[in-house]
């Protein structure tokens, strides 16, 4: 028996019969009913999935076949490696431009948008149509410009750089409203205008956190760049993905294309760490 | 702020100098984009008013798209749940990953390379491959479209949950081991119970994520409210497909907030 007692101190005694602690409170209520609600509408949902009569041992046969194919003997099929890396910096290009426009633009409605900055009226309704603008999937706003501007690369960038603007202000806005408001006001009663205050004061102070989402809304990008490709005939790489697994069947040339694909986000892993590790660094 | 400056002058110039060179970069690299992708920037940006217009000129739905209403609520509620059920199987086989591969909890370390590296794999392989492939061997129907979202979040999920059970203080582990508490029991005791409001706000955002990306996954695959969208558009029934666009948008709003609320009351 181990004695960790002080002397002279009295053993403890129970005074009266020990009060039941339930380890249910209220969060944790919560939490359950919703992992309850979600584990209901999953199991409805699998056993009413379509699966049009589908022979499951098969089709996973098939889906190993075309996984060893593609990972295993990856080719360059009917297209060329100077075609297929001329897409890929297709790809990269639009990525970038993309996040490149969307963060200016971006930048300057944050401003607007930031409710330490601007009237509350103003940044509440910047926000709602931010908002709207989030909700519908990139893909959607680069088809619909696809029909006004015609397919090809000026839609697929109008589409990309509609969705990131959207994204980008949300950050970039909850950033700036991080500044404290002591700092705002101190500068409003030196008299310090109201761009010198965000470019003096604001910005200096947030780049860190606008760097690393920007990064990461540029990664966003570049997977939605292939998207965009394949679905609205930008001429990207997701354009060869979509035409090498979808008409020609070429399992082979797939694997090389998401070979090519992964190289380029191992490459942006590396950069963003980097990119972050400078930065935390320095501030 | 540490004092290599003689001068404040001296200080300004190189700030100056700073981000001449920042924007110089940001320059090259904007201008050897567009000649890379060919993009017009005053055309396209010129075309954005006149595209926003046409916007709210075809795609306002109109009492004829009422008559689509209910096969789109129909294939809306499909995609809802096909979103919710893939997200939640793959959190389910993503968290007992994330238990054996995260350097607390993790048996072996060669096991953990592995898991990283294969989620790694599954998250960089664009869901566009993943549609295509699976289309391949899955045919047209629901299960398509539940496998590619299924991959891809396990990739995503197997990470974040790697990195919440990380962040988790490690001296509570040594207690428990310090008491005597075999492996499970750490597990089951002390780490899930303690990550699991972390982990359920991961999994309502990768819910909301899904949503979005079913969308595509549809139109690639041709299930779920994806396949109708593309099915108007392509029509020209823009009214349709415009009604399609602002239904998606009002149930990923709701989502949203539900799930911020959900987030607010588990924390």
């Amino acid at each position: 028996m181990i004695e960790n007692s002080q002397p002279g101190s009295k053993p403890l005694q129970p005074a009266q019969p020990a009060k039941r602690i339930s380890l249910l409170t209220k969060p944790r209520l919560i939490l359950r009913a919703v992992l309850l609600a979600l584990a209901v509408i999953t199991v409805y949902s699998l056993a009413t999935l379509d699966t049009a009569n589908l022979k499951f041992g098969e089709a996973f046969q098939s889906l190993g076949a075309n996984l060893k194919s593609m990972f295993l003997q990856p080719s360059v099929g009917q297209d060329s490696w100077g075609l297929l890396l001329r897409a890929l910096a297709t790809s990269v290009g639009l990525a970038m431009l993309t996040t490149l426009l969307g963060a200016l633009f971006a930048f300057f409605i944050a401003v607007f948008s930031a409710r330490n900055l601007a009237p509350s009226w103003l940044a509440t309704s910047i926000k709602a149509v931010m908002a709207f603008i989030r909700a519908i999937p990139t893909i959607l706003w680069v088809l619909i410009y696809s029909v006004v501007m015609g397919l090809g690369a000026n839609a697929a960038v109008v589409g990309l750089t509609f969705h990131s603007i959207a994204y980008l202000v949300k950050a970039y806005s909850e950033s700036i409203e991080e500044t404290s408001s002591d700092t705002i006001e101190a500068l409003k009663a030196s008299g310090v205008g109201f761009w010198p205050i965000i470019f003096q004061a604001i910005l200096p102070s947030i780049i860190p956190a606008l760097l690393s989402w920007t990064f990461i809304r540029f990664e966003i990008n570049f997977a939605n760049a292939v998207a965009v490709g394949a679905a609205a005939g930008a001429d990207d790489i997701g354009y060869y993905l979509f035409m090498a697994s979808g008409f020609y069947f070429n399992f082979h040339e797939v694997g090389l294309i998401v070979y090519l694909l992964l190289g380029v986000a191992i490459v942006l892993e590396v950069v963003s760490m980097k990119l972050r590790g400078h930065y935390l660094k320095k501030n | 702020m540490n004092n290599k400056f003689q001068s404040p002058q001296q200080f300004f110039r190189q700030r100056r100098l700073r981000l001449g060179v920042v924007l110089a970069v940001l320059l090259v690299i904007y201008f050897g984009s567009v000649a890379i992708v060919n993009f017009q920037t005053l055309t396209s940006l010129a075309q954005v008013p006149a595209g926003l217009i046409w916007l709210f000129k075809n795609f306002v739905p109109t009492d004829r798209s009422i008559t689509y209403l209910g096969p789109i609520l129909y294939q809306l509620w499909r995609t809802l749940i096909v979103a919710v059920s893939s997200t939640v199987c793959a959190s389910i086989l993503g968290l007992i990953f994330a238990i054996l591969g995260a350097k607390t909890t993790s048996p072996t370390p060669a096991l953990r390379w592995i898991i990283r590296f294969g989620a790694s794999l599954l998250r960089n392989i664009p869901v566009v491959a993943w549609a295509m492939i699976l289309l391949f061997s899955f045919k047209q129907s629901d299960f398509t479209g539940f496998l590619a979202l299924f991959f891809m979040t396990l990739g995503y999920l197997t990470r974040a949950f790697t990195e919440t059970i990380e962040d988790l203080d490690g001296e509570k582990l040594q207690a428990l081991q310090a008491v005597g508490a075999n492996y499970f029991q750490c597990v089951f005791c002390g780490v899930l119970p303690e990550v699991a409001s972390t982990l359920t706000s991961w999994v309502l955002y990768m819910i909301e994520n899904n949503l979005r990306d079913a969308t595509l996954v549809g139109i690639l695959t041709g299930t779920g409210v994806g396949f109708l969208f593309n099915h108007y558009f392509k029509q020209f029934r823009y009214d349709a497909a415009g009604l399609i666009v602002l239904l998606i948008a009002i149930l990923v709003i709701l989502l949203e907030l539900t799930s911020t609320q959900i987030r607010r009351a588990i924390a």
